[in-house]
């Protein structure tokens, strides 16, 4: 549905986007994850044909975003970040212009518009003053607008940002709901988000794709280790050597606290039943013994913080 | 072209729903209505008082004493307000960001352009047509010459298009509407007296710079001669600008 090819952005001399090659499949829910400024904005962007790429391609149902801008933009409902909308215009006046905007037909525009203000459950300020509402409904406006004329593509920058919790949650579930029979590519920097909403999440940073996959891949690919966390109350040098000499155990770190300590071991062994032995038969006080999953944000952080590494070594 | 409706509804809309526009509105029909009604005061005491004397009554007439000047001031006032109407047309959607719709809804630049360049026009029309009445008035009193009336505000439309796409123009290279606004004053100010260097410089260049002058080509309107090549290079003002502005959108295809 959405293949994108070595696409390159420069702002001058600053390099927004290097490089990034991504497909985005039919029916697809597709997060961009990255911290600000990593380049998410500026892919979408070159996707909705907002702004040309300065080298690669984007192509979207087979059309390219350059040369058939218009068919393009037809197909795709667009929700830019921070929502700039019409602060004058009363929400149906708004949605009526963005319903002509899209070719909806005049005789279907009407019931268009009651449609997905039901499903943003705007109703009740159709004849306010954009201007005159509160963020979490102004975002929903613009949810409203990206929904008009039933578009095959959905992309949303940032949907979820400034909203209350409550309208989080009915935003999230709206999104999957929608996702049913849609592609969507939404982008965001907040992680549980995405791996609730997201089929496969491209993780971007400093305009490149840094990895490509499902949630739960991801969170596997990338916990080669283990870690337990244990407190035990015994000399320090000692339990380190001791723990070390556990068979499975690669490294075991003393962390801040007076008698705590993280032990990485290789992966698919529970070694906990062999340290609490260790501990016990060295007649020291086992105090907690648990076993550390690696949450996404920790594989975005490693991922994030690895790049960085790697770019200064160089 | 597609969308040039879909913009035309949505900028008229937005113009009626500004405070800008009533300001500029009640501004423009009180200067107006001031100029008209000094002219014409001014035409009826001269009139008085040739009444008495045969050879000075002979040099007078309405097109000379109050059409030429009304229509002159009119376009002076247009020439301080239109920027004003025109100031917002692009730089306010940059700023606020929603030119990012425009951008990215299935409607063409051209659409675009159009769209705004004729729902400013038509909204200068109205403010033209709103002092349609004291053309009635002098019914009343006289027989005014319809046809020159007519060639007067054909002159002006002209005039409000020509300003109009330059301000749009202005109002395309900015975000910040203060600029939009000095630019075009600034812009529409030197076209309008550019001519008056005409005795200082050569009689080549005077004469392209007397042709240049949008005064020139509207004092002939102001006095009821209708020239083609007046209307011409009006016309091709207009569409030199609504061009420049197009290729100012455009440029962000190829700009960094």
């Amino acid at each position: 549905m959405i293949e994108v090819d070595n696409l390159t952005k420069l702002y001058g001399s600053l390099v927004a986007l290097r490089q990034v090659s991504f497909r985005v499949d039919q029916g697809e829910i597709v997060g961009f994850l990255g911290p600000n400024g990593a380049g998410k904005t500026t892919a979408l962007r070159i996707l909705t044909c907002f702004m040309p790429p300065t080298s690669g391609t984007a192509r979207v149902a087979g059309l390219d975003c350059q040369q058939h801008s218009l068919e393009v933009r037809g197909k795709i409902g667009y929700l830019p970040e921070n929502v700039p909308l019409y602060l004058d215009m009363t929400t149906r006046r708004f949605l009526s212009f963005a319903a002509a905007a899209k070719g909806v037909s005049r005789s279907r525009s009407g019931q268009e518009i009651e449609r997905v203000m039901e499903v943003c459950t705007i109703t009740s300020v159709a004849e306010r003053l954009i201007g005159h509402l509160s963020k979490g409904y102004r975002q929903r406006i613009g949810i409203a607008q990206a929904l008009l004329n039933d578009p095959a593509i959905l992309i949303l920058d940032e949907p979820t940002i400034g909203l209350d919790p409550s309208q989080i949650v009915e935003i999230r579930s709206l999104i999957k709901q929608l996702g049913a029979e849609r592609t969507i590519i939404l982008s965001s920097h907040i992680i549980p988000e995405v791996s609730q909403i997201c089929q496969r999440i491209l993780i971007i940073n400093n305009g490149q794709i840094v990895a490509t996959d499902t949630p739960a891949n991801l969170t596997a690919q990338l916990q080669r280790n283990l870690q337990v966390y244990l407190e035990v109350e015994g000399p320090r040098a000692e339990v380190v050597q001791k723990l070390e000499a556990v068979t499975g155990v690669l490294e075991v770190k003393p962390t801040d606290g007076e008698s705590s300590y993280l032990i990485e071991t290789s992966r698919g062994e529970d070694l906990r039943p062999e340290l609490a032995r260790t501990v016990v038969e060295s007649g020291w006080q086992l105090r907690a013994l648990t076993l550390q999953d690696m949450s996404l944000e920790e594989i975005f952080m490693q991922l994030v913080t690895d790049e960085e590494a790697g770019k200064e070594q160089k | 072209m597609k969308g040039i409706y879909v913009v035309y509804r949505k900028e008229l809309y937005r113009f009626f729903a500004s405070p800008i526009f009533y300001v500029v509105a009640f501004i423009f029909l009180a200067l107006v209505g001031y100029f008209f009604y000094s002219s014409v005061a001014y035409y009826s005491l001269l009139s008085f008082q040739a009444g008495r004397t045969p050879f000075l009554s002979e040099q007078l007439n309405l097109t000379d004493m109050v059409l030429e000047p009304f229509f002159g001031s009119i376009s002076v006032v247009l020439l301080l307000m239109v920027p004003l109407i025109t100031m917002r047309l692009f730089a306010e959607e940059k700023k606020t960001g929603t030119v990012e719709f425009l951008f990215t809804y299935p409607i063409s630049d051209r659409g675009t352009v159009l769209g705004k360049f004729t729902a400013g026009v038509s909204v200068l029309a109205l403010l033209l047509a709103a002092t349609l009445p004291a053309m009635f008035l002098l019914e009343a009193f006289t027989n005014p010459p319809w046809p020159t009336i007519m060639g007067g505000y054909l002159g002006l439309l002209l005039t409000c298009s020509a300003f109009v796409s330059l301000g749009l123009f202005a109002s395309s290279l900015t975000q910040n509407q203060i600029i939009a606004a000095a630019l075009a004053f600034g812009a529409l100010l030197l076209l309008w007296i550019i001519g008056w260097a005409e005795t200082l410089v050569g009689p080549t260049l005077g004469s392209f710079l007397k042709y240049l002058s949008l005064l020139t080509h509207f004092d002939n309107f102001a006095r009821g001669i209708l020239d083609s090549r007046d209307v011409f290079f009006y016309l091709l003002f207009t569409l030199f600008f609504l061009f420049s502005t197009l290729r100012i959108l455009e440029s962000r295809h190829w700009r960094g």
